[in-house]
């Protein structure tokens, strides 16, 4: 983990300072985000979380890392691509929080960051399904499995090799993808949507106040001492 | 009873035996299901977790091309239908989302204006045509099927739509109804690792071997869900698991509306029963005469 400057603190790395601004960015979509302000650290998040085990930043620890001004150790974790996004956390919140949300937000940041290993599968996986969902408008699962095997591990295709001839055998494979009719016109949409997704002006980027963790400390007097 | 209809892209390919059993349990119990016209792909969690405006427009298209007709839009894949869903909420919620996809549907011509409800076939089965209209229609009764009702995640979760989220009753209200034993499954709502599969494989089979296994224990003769990729990491990677955790399972994997419609009366083929991996149910009791 890196600490935040000892000398100075409250204050954050400029590059850290920059990860929080785009995270507080790709929450905007999330209604009530500002939830994660009022964590009250229970644990609830990792005792519901069927992968905790598997991950090296429990889900608790997730929000606690937010709060320290610490996202970069988080956007380096295993953590959020472990994610399988099943809800549970997100459900027994006890203080609302969207978990699930939050870590679709921080996968999102690391994207946009490029903080993520060559050849990562999640990021591959993604990537490759919307280059499909571009060319057809819908998914074509054997296409998308081959395409994405390509990408990471060319061969894995062999042990994949059974259970294709399997599911052929049974009638469960669509030699051809479909293609919409209308591709043109969700094309358009894709691209105008796109374009929103680009960081925007700064100004505008900031109107969700940021109130929360070190950044806060000297924005608000938390504690005022008494005159003598 | 008309509904649009969204298959989505897995029961296009790999689930049609969901597609095909969908609309023949709907059309046994006169409801019309109007496939929606040029639907595209939801974007599922994959979308969604890379560009989240990207992941609600495309989405949203489908919303607007479904408003058109006034209809509810019934979608059986339970990504599809959290997606759908999820997009239809927050738009709902952030007024400015709901302006900002509007804008991005304009390009498409289209635009949509939130008077469409998403349903699962499942809750419209319940809610609409009730359990007494089921009862009336089926031919056979299940006496003696014992069945572990797999809800999976995420048809009841995030938000609380038709049925609890931590303990679902409506998949065993049905089949109680038509005399199917309904198994005590604390793994319902379990995740099965999703596509997980595909990133990190020993998280899923670890999973999937659990729900499995709880269902071996308390003796199910089949494990019902709802969702295409968990059947579809419940049965086809049944060999795998088989070979990672040294067992011996042959669970079969059905669709909910597969067991209804064999329920109605329709055949293994009708319903895409022949085209499952794994060994095929041993049902006891009224429906071994068929």
């Amino acid at each position: 983990m890196k600490i935040v400057d000892i000398k100075e603190p409250g204050k954050l790395s400029w590059k850290e300072a920059d990860l929080r601004e785009s995270f507080l960015r790709q929450l905007e979509v999330v209604p009530n985000s500002e939830k994660i302000k009022s964590c009250i650290q229970c644990g609830t998040c990792t005792g519901s979380c069927p992968v905790s085990y598997a991950m090296d930043i429990s889900p608790r620890e997730v929000i606690a890392l937010f709060r320290a001004g610490d996202l970069e150790t988080l956007l380096h974790s295993k953590t959020i691509w472990v994610c399988a996004s099943c809800y549970a956390c997100q459900t027994r919140c006890p203080s609302l929080i969207k978990v699930t949300d939050i870590m679709y937000a921080l996968k999102r940041l690391a994207m946009e960051k490029k903080i993520y290993p060559p050849n990562f599968p999640v990021y591959s996986l993604s990537k490759t399904f919307v280059n499909i969902m571009n060319r057809y408008g819908r998914l074509h699962e054997p296409l998308f499995l081959v395409f994405f095997l390509m990408k990471t591990n060319p061969f894995k295709l062999f042990s994949f090799m059974p259970l294709g001839l399997r599911m052929a055998k049974r009638k469960r494979i669509a030699y051809f993808p479909s293609k919409i009719k209308n591709l043109d016109s969700l094309k358009r949409i894709i691209k105008k949507a796109e374009q929103m997704d680009l960081p925007q002006t700064k100004e505008e980027a900031q109107y969700m106040k940021d109130t929360v963790g070190y950044s806060a400390v000297d924005k608000e007097i938390i504690f005022e001492p008494t005159k003598n | 009873m008309d509904y649009t209809y969204y298959p989505g892209c897995s029961l296009e390919s790999a689930h049609s035996s969901y597609n095909d059993s969908v609309k023949k349990v709907f059309n046994h119990l006169d409801c019309n299901l109007f496939e929606l016209e040029d639907w595209n792909c939801c974007g599922a969690t994959s979308y969604m977790s890379v560009k989240e405006t990207v992941g609600f427009a495309i989405s949203a298209r489908n919303l607007a091309l479904a408003e058109k007709h006034k209809r509810d839009l019934v979608a059986p894949c339970s990504s599809c239908y959290t997606i759908l869903k999820k997009t239809h909420n927050y738009m709902k919620e952030l007024p400015e989302l709901h302006e900002k996809i509007n804008e991005c549907l304009k390009e498409g011509g289209l635009s949509y204006n939130l008077s469409i409800q998403v349903r699962h076939p499942l809750d419209v089965l319940i809610n609409d045509i009730g359990i007494e209209k089921i009862k009336e229609k089926a031919k056979y009764n299940l006496k003696g099927l014992k069945i572990a009702n797999y809800y999976g995640c995420q048809i009841v979760r995030p938000d609380k739509g038709f049925d609890d989220r931590e303990e679902p009753m409506t998949m065993d209200n049905l089949f109680d109804s038509i005399g199917a034993e309904n198994v005590y499954f604390p793994m319902k709502v379990k995740c099965c690792g999703g596509m997980l599969m595909t990133t990190f494989e020993d998280v899923a089979l670890k999973l999937s071997k659990e729900i499995i296994e709880c269902a071996v224990i308390k003796g199910a003769d089949c494990i019902v869900t709802t969702c295409p990729l968990c059947q579809m990491n419940l049965e086809a990677y049944q060999n795998e698991i088989n070979k990672a955790y040294d067992t011996k399972y042959n669970m079969p994997i059905l669709f909910f509306t597969q067991v209804l419609g064999l329920a109605f009366g329709f055949s293994d083929k009708e319903l895409g029963i022949d085209k499952n991996l794994t060994d095929r149910i041993k049902i006891n009791g009224a429906l071994m005469h068929q």
